[in-house]
């Protein structure tokens, strides 16, 4: 599935709710589906510190696509990675680069990728954009 | 006058506002406090009615403005218990005035001197005083913690020694509550020559320091966390100190004289205010103790005491919440977790409920590292919040732990 049809699936999924109390809960139980990053990896080269949450974010090349498994410690934060990592996990270094994060809003959790929210998401999705031209580059040469 | 919590909410025009479709509860006070109308109509009047700069002019402007600063300077003074004028000193805040005084040490002490700073401190009463270390070689010394968030007097006491210079000890933690026995840390440090801050950030908003009387070097706080605006705050110094520490910024206002040969300072207070200062914020400073006094200190206290009795009793029948800061002696702060769920968490559902509350490591992480804990969630109260309130409170932290436990 292409990153755009994953995303335009979660704005079909998340538009069964009419609250945001269902929306979190969702978000929550979506949580619990992440690919945790292996407990090995948790240390202070794969963590991105927000102020408040951490969030541990680990990527490998998989037939030329990108793998990415991550964890946090605060439950909020862990649903919305395990979105983004739905959308952006196995697909092609590219394809990462060249697509945004626009859905989030769409999905109606906009305030959660806010820059100023010291929860670390917004230096994740900058991450997971560095991963993406790392593994692009080493497949070009 | 009879404590009539309506009255005084219509008072605070923000309280009338909704969030997130919700009536705001704000339980944020201990970073900062809302404004009263008084205080919101003194800057307005100001800038719509006689805006100029200050000390300088001779036109009817400036002498109206200059003024109405020195009145809110008298106004401060008299409220804080200050035996002279000279002696308050507007600051941008309790940051700002740290700094004037930490770095007014630097030539003051040798390498080997030593300098106390307690467990339980904000980082802005820690990192200016270690820049300070740095710069003179002094060595900082930590008045460990107890468990339930109170000071290890006994181990303040092993501490000072005939080395010590200086001690720096908040009056009330911002992260705790906890409210510290300050008449004895001065008077110890006092007995061996010590000078002594107070950073008063936490406590002029719950009760009033009679200065004079408590005989601290230096006391500093911030009118934000008083019902005042942003960017101004207190510095009490010393008449003494005033004279012997240097100035921290050089620039107008803060000079007698000024040739390329020599320049000479400006007397207290003046020399530690360089440029030109916040004179709206200086003015709705005073506006805001006026506000104050006309509650009356003794009437917060025994508000708020009940509050907070009222909010620990509540927050503590939820299974698995834990408090931070369980001493005797507390002003209407509450640091809590609940087992098994992150701090970020909790604050942000209950923010989704309406309800303002801080969530994090208040700026005070060895706090956080003392208990092992990544943060706490602070509900903080002032006398305009109500016991209705602290239900929506603990009705938003419940459903917060059903949905996220
Ligand atoms: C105990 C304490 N000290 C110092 C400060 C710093 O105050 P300001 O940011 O107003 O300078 C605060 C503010 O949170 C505080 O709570």
């Amino acid at each position: 599935m292409t990153i755009k049809a994953i995303q335009d699936e979660l704005i079909d999924e998340f538009s069964m709710f009419d609250d945001w109390m269902q929306r979190y809960e969702y978000m929550i139980d979506l949580g619990k589906s992440l690919p945790i990053i292996d407990e090995n990896l948790k240390t202070d080269d794969l963590i991105i510190k927000g102020c408040q949450s951490k969030v541990w974010l680990n990527a490998t090349l998989e037939n030329e696509k990108v793998i990415f498994t991550a964890d946090s410690d605060a439950i909020i934060t862990k649903g919305i990675i395990a979105i983004l990592i739905r959308a952006f996990s196995n697909q092609k270094p590219a394809d990462i680069l060249s697509a945004n994060t626009d859905f989030i809003d769409t999905i109606g959790l906009k305030e959660h990728l806010s820059p100023t929210r010291a929860n670390g998401l917004v230096s994740m999705i900058k991450q997971l954009k560095i991963y993406a031209i790392a593994y692009q580059t080493q497949l070009k040469k | 006058m009879a404590f009539d919590i309506q009255k005084i909410r219509a008072d605070f025009p923000i309280l009338s506002r909704k969030v997130n479709g919700y009536p705001l509860v704000y339980l944020d006070n201990a970073a900062t406090s809302q404004k009263p109308q008084a205080v919101i109509d003194s800057i307005v009047y100001y800038y719509s009615n006689y805006n100029a700069n200050i000390h300088r002019g001779v036109h009817s402007l400036s002498q109206e403005a200059t003024d109405a600063y020195e009145m809110a300077r008298k106004t401060i003074q008299e409220h804080f218990g200050i035996k002279n004028a000279h002696e308050t000193i507007f600051t941008s805040g309790t940051t700002h005035g740290i700094n004037i005084v930490a770095s007014g040490f630097t030539n003051l002490l040798k390498k080997g001197d030593e300098i106390i700073v307690s467990a339980m401190e904000h980082h802005s009463n820690i990192v200016p005083w270690q820049m300070l270390c740095e710069r003179s070689g002094t060595i900082l010394k930590v008045i460990p913690m107890n468990e339930n968030g109170t000071l290890q007097f006994s181990a303040y006491e092993k501490l000072l020694s005939e080395k010590t210079k200086l001690v720096f000890v908040n009056h009330v933690s911002n992260a705790l509550g906890t409210i510290n026995p300050i008449e004895e840390i001065i008077a110890k440090a006092h007995e061996k020559g010590a000078a002594v801050l107070i950073d008063g950030a936490q406590a002029c908003s719950h009760l009033k320091p009679d200065l004079q009387k408590l005989d601290a070097d230096f006391y500093v706080t911030s009118a934000h966390k008083m019902y005042g605006p942003t960017g101004i705050g207190l510095l009490f110094m010393k008449e003494k100190w005033g004279n012997i520490l240097p100035p921290y910024q050089g620039g107008g206002e803060m000079i007698k004289e000024v040739t390329f040969e020599k320049t000479t300072y400006a007397c207290l207070p003046h020399k530690f205010e360089a440029g030109t200062p916040n004179i709206a914020g200086g003015i709705a400073f005073g506006a805001a103790i006026d506000y104050l006094n006309t509650i009356n200190f003794n009437e917060i206290e025994t508000y708020e005491t009940e509050l907070l009795a009222y909010a620990t009793q509540s927050l503590l029948e939820i299974d698995g919440l834990k408090i931070y800061g369980t001493g005797p002696s507390k002003t209407s702060v509450i640091s809590f977790n609940l087992e098994g769920i992150h701090p970020y968490d909790i604050g942000t559902i209950v923010d989704k409920l309406g309800i303002a509350v801080r969530t994090g490591h208040h700026c005070a992480q060895p706090i956080m590292e003392y208990y092992k804990i990544p943060g706490t969630v602070r509900a903080s109260f002032s006398f305009y919040n109500t016991k209705e309130e602290v239900d929506l409170l603990v009705k938003a932290v419940k459903k917060a732990q059903l949905m996220l436990g």
